[in-house]
């Protein structure tokens, strides 16, 4: 009997499986993860890009249109605007990762204990009902008014904003599993709660958060830039897309290229980022797959 | 049924008394002093005490609340800070435009939006499908207010067919009214359209894969009546869903639009007061675009059992 080794070899997990297989089927998946790498790459390595400083004043050169020396022409206060897109692709990075880690981790902490801890549910249900019946960015704009402009306040806000959809989805995922086999045979076999949690549930919600978050990153990005645009967003001394075209906006007749660059930066990553998650929902969730 | 209606009108209210009591405790739950934030820079202390003493935050929390509460079910959103007018009558004014955008954008979407889904699901899979799909993630990732400049510049400032900014009210003439609105509609309405063309889409592909639309093709009806009337009837309940929930697009984005284009709305009025901190401005836009918002999804979940009387409430 001691010979009795299964023959089988050690197998891939399924999951990982199919996520390479959708992924070889998703080329467009593939083209956002990589134009999202070269976005991480710009932001990282920012400073050795043939950038200048991006807050330097050079008034006697304000408003010229793009050319060999300033790549994407300069603003109203002479700034290069090569330099401040370039910048400008942390903070957009910068809230959109922080955005969707600090919904996804709050949201999955509330989420997992309303669906387990049934008396809580109600109204912490209620809650999340009132504050998803906020437009999402007039929440943000809210907190905003009330709180001095700084890139920590955006992400905050973006981030209450976000934190109901979260709970949503992790509750639905909790009040499905719960009634698994497994977990009732955890239950039942006097398992505590922590452990069933951490060892039975946790481990079944992330391939749906995974895309839930990539979802969130793009949107966060969007809502800073939006935010940002009407003033309500990051500090003006900041160079983020949304401020470069805040500024821009009276200008737009006489140097579009203000708008455009940021603009198309914007655009990409956030396509980017949607692209990659549509291919990981597609890997992760065969059943989803053919319909959206 | 009328017990249903008054289960979810209740739930409704519940709804809107905790975005109140949000909206409402901001002032108190945000670190540091709001009236010193609203007051700004170059405030002095005795301007940080009037704005104190005018959102009623000398008082202990639930006095004020309770008193805000009262004037709010008497209609009363309180007193902008910066103009001292009455904030329902700031927004009285600036209803016109806004509604004007924004109901036209929804007609508009949905007219377009559902039969491009519609025509996606039936050609599943060929190019027209996946250009239908393209232009969805597209339109999700162009901000707003991008997209509203790069119309601005293709209709407005090289081909000169439309103008560039502005509004008209509705009645100096329905061409002046309308010719200002089409490029903001767009922008706006784009996302929207995009999000339900893929709802419906998805929604039509489940329906086409049920046995009774193969017995209505096996029996020889018109693919066009399989589609409308057998397909998209059994598809209406999650589109229309979509449609309610996509309201909150269209709002967020009315802000943006008419900033860009110059539209005295109540948008408008929103980003006025954000620059000037007029909190009670933002409270009350807040209260007026949730209860909207609120009130559209309560009647789109009442509206479920004309699309399937199978449903009981």
């Amino acid at each position: 009997m001691a010979t009795a080794v299964l023959a089988v070899p050690r197998s891939v997990s399924p999951t990982w499986q199919r996520f390479r297989e959708a992924l070889r089927r998703h080329p467009t998946a593939i083209v956002g993860a990589l134009v999202l790498m070269a976005m991480v790459l710009i932001a990282v390595l920012a400073p050795w890009l043939g950038t200048t400083d991006p807050l330097a004043l050079s008034p006697v050169e304000r408003l010229r249109s793009p050319s060999g020396e300033h790549w994407f022409g300069t603003d109203m206060l002479g700034r290069d605007v090569y330099s401040r897109v370039i910048y400008g692709s942390r903070i957009s990075m910068t809230v959109g990762v922080a955005v969707a880690a600090l919904s996804i981790a709050i949201g999955l902490a509330i989420g997992l204990v309303t669906g387990f801890v049934r008396w809580l549910d109600a109204v912490v249900m209620r809650v999340m009902d009132g504050l998803m019946s906020i437009p999402s960015v007039l929440l943000a704009i809210a907190l905003m008014a009330l709180t001095k402009a700084s890139v920590g306040n955006v992400i905050v806000a973006i981030t209450l904003a976000e934190v109901p959809r979260v709970v949503r989805l992790v509750r639905s995922l909790v009040l499905s599993l719960r009634e698994q086999p497994y977990v009732e045979a955890a239950v039942a076999a006097g398992t505590n709660l922590p452990l069933i949690l951490l060892r039975h549930i946790l481990p079944n919600t992330v391939a749906p958060l995974l895309v839930q978050g990539t979802y969130i990153c793009a949107s966060a990005m969007i809502t800073e830039a939006l935010l940002s645009f009407i003033g309500a967003g990051t500090p003006p001394n900041v160079p983020s897309w949304g401020n470069i075209m805040a500024e821009a906006r009276s200008m737009f007749q006489l140097a579009a290229y203000l708008i455009y660059f940021p603009g198309v930066f914007l655009s990409l990553t956030v396509l980017a980022v949607n692209l990659l998650g549509d291919g990981m929902r597609d890997a992760l969730d065969p059943r989803l797959a053919r319909r959206m | 049924m009328i017990v249903y209606i008054l289960r979810r009108l209740g739930a409704t209210l519940i709804v809107m008394a905790v975005v109140a009591l949000f909206v409402f405790s901001l002032l108190f739950l945000t670190p540091g002093d709001p009236a010193a934030v609203i007051a700004g820079d170059v405030a002095t202390p005795d301007d940080i005490q009037q704005i104190r003493e005018k959102l009623g935050l000398n008082k202990p929390f639930l006095v004020q609340f309770g008193g805000w509460v009262v004037r709010l079910l008497h209609g009363d959103l309180g007193t902008s800070i910066f103009t001292n007018l009455p904030v329902t009558k700031l927004i009285a004014q600036r209803v016109q435009p806004t509604l004007s955008l924004t109901l036209l954008t929804l007609f508009v979407a949905v007219l377009v939006a559902v039969p491009i889904g519609v025509i996606a699901a039936a050609k599943a899979g060929t190019w027209t499908d996946r250009s239908v799909m393209g232009f969805s993630v597209l339109a999700f990732s162009i901000p707003v207010f991008v997209l509203a400049y790069v119309l601005i510049s293709i209709f407005s400032i090289h081909l000169e067919w439309l103008p560039v900014q502005g509004y008209r009210q509705f009645g100096d003439g329905l061409w002046p009214w309308l010719s200002h609105l089409i490029l903001p509609s767009i922008a706006l309405g784009t996302v929207y359209t995009a999000l339900i063309a893929r709802i419906t889409r998805a929604a039509m592909l489940d329906v086409l894969a049920q046995d009774y639309i193969r017995t209505a093709n096996a029996k020889g009806l018109a693919p066009r009546a399989v589609l409308t009337r057998h397909a998209l009837k059994n598809a209406g309940v999650p589109i229309i869903t979509v449609i309610g929930i996509g309201v909150a697009l269209l709002i967020s984005g009315a802000i943006v639009t008419e900033t860009v284009f110059a539209i005295p709305g109540i948008g408008r009025l929103t980003v006025d007061a954000i620059l000037r901190r007029d909190y009670p401005i933002i409270q009350g836009v807040i209260l007026l675009f949730s209860g909207i918002y609120v009130l559209i999804n309560l009647l789109v979940d009442l509206s479920y059992r004309l699309f399937d009387p199978r449903i009981r409430y």
